[in-house]
């Protein structure tokens, strides 16, 4: 599964106002109830459901990488959006370290394998140090994208 | 090949690899209907962080860290994933019966995960 395949590109955020856990939660959530890959009345609900996944272990995975996500009935197929802190989140990250880098998933119910898929890709690319740094240091969402599909053209 | 003891596979690749110490190794199948998704990949790393020995995770030709949960996750072991989880150093043993034993729990979800609290 490629980037392409699970993040809204209109739903993605180089630079997050939100400066803690549940900030960063609802303010992804809402870019993607703006793009229009949520629905409007279903915000709220997501947004609890994340945190709630969040109370059984941050995902916080280290290296500054967040994967906060759900399963959720109203959305069809997965869905998914790329933030960027520059200050860094506390995430009670699994290390210890600020959370920089947020790929946010939300999945239906009965598709357990298209969320693995999406989780699988998420931490190969991460595992390359230049494409962290870079996407770290993205300032636009239009950088963001271009490292996404550069990551999706050599995978 | 007789001669080697089952489950027991003696280190012979690699170059950082101490000819003398042995690999111990254990399959196991991935049942949990959600695959080794974050939450059993956090609690595998940290049980396998418990001891000193080296461990990995490894899917067909695939040979990951078992103490990193970036690594485990790339191996995107869907339910049904056949994986051997190897241990090397003095503690290999313990490792493996902790490590199996998770498995062989389903990580201890079940309930939790489909009761929607």
């Amino acid at each position: 599964m490629k980037f392409a395949d699970f993040v809204s590109r209109e739903a993605i955020i180089a630079n997050l106002a939100a400066d803690d856990k549940e900030g960063v939660i609802r303010e992804m959530t809402l870019a993607l109830m703006n793009a229009g890959k949520i629905a409007a009345g279903e915000h709220e609900g997501i947004v609890k459901a994340i945190l709630k996944r969040e109370e059984l272990g941050s995902t916080g995975i280290g290296r500054g990488v967040a994967v906060p996500h759900t399963k959720h009935a109203s959305v069809e197929r997965l869905v998914g959006t790329v933030a960027v802190s520059h200050e860094g989140v506390d995430f009670n990250s699994l290390d210890g370290e600020k959370v920089h880098l947020f790929f946010l998933l939300i999945s239906p119910p009965d598709r357990p394998g298209d969320h693995l898929r999406a989780l699988e890709n998420v931490s190969r690319q991460l595992r390359d140090d230049t494409f962290c740094r870079f996407l770290k240091q993205a300032s636009s969402a239009k950088d963001v994208v271009a490292l996404l599909d550069d990551a999706d053209t050599s995978q | 090949m007789g001669l080697r003891p089952r489950g027991v596979v003696r280190a012979i690749f690699g170059p950082r690899i101490n000819m003398d110490e042995t690999r111990l190794c254990r399959i196991v199948v991935v049942t949990n209907p959600q695959g080794l998704h974050a939450r059993p990949a956090d609690l595998f790393v940290k049980v396998a962080s418990r001891f000193v020995a080296k461990v990995e995770l490894v899917k067909d030709h695939e040979r990951v860290d078992g103490k990193s949960i970036i690594h485990l996750l790339t191996l995107g072991a869907t339910q049904g994933t056949q994986l051997s989880i190897e241990a090397s150093g003095p503690d290999a043993e313990a490792a493996l019966v902790a490590l199996a034993d998770l498995f062989a729990q389903n990580f201890l979800e079940g309930e939790a995960d489909e009761s929607g609290h």
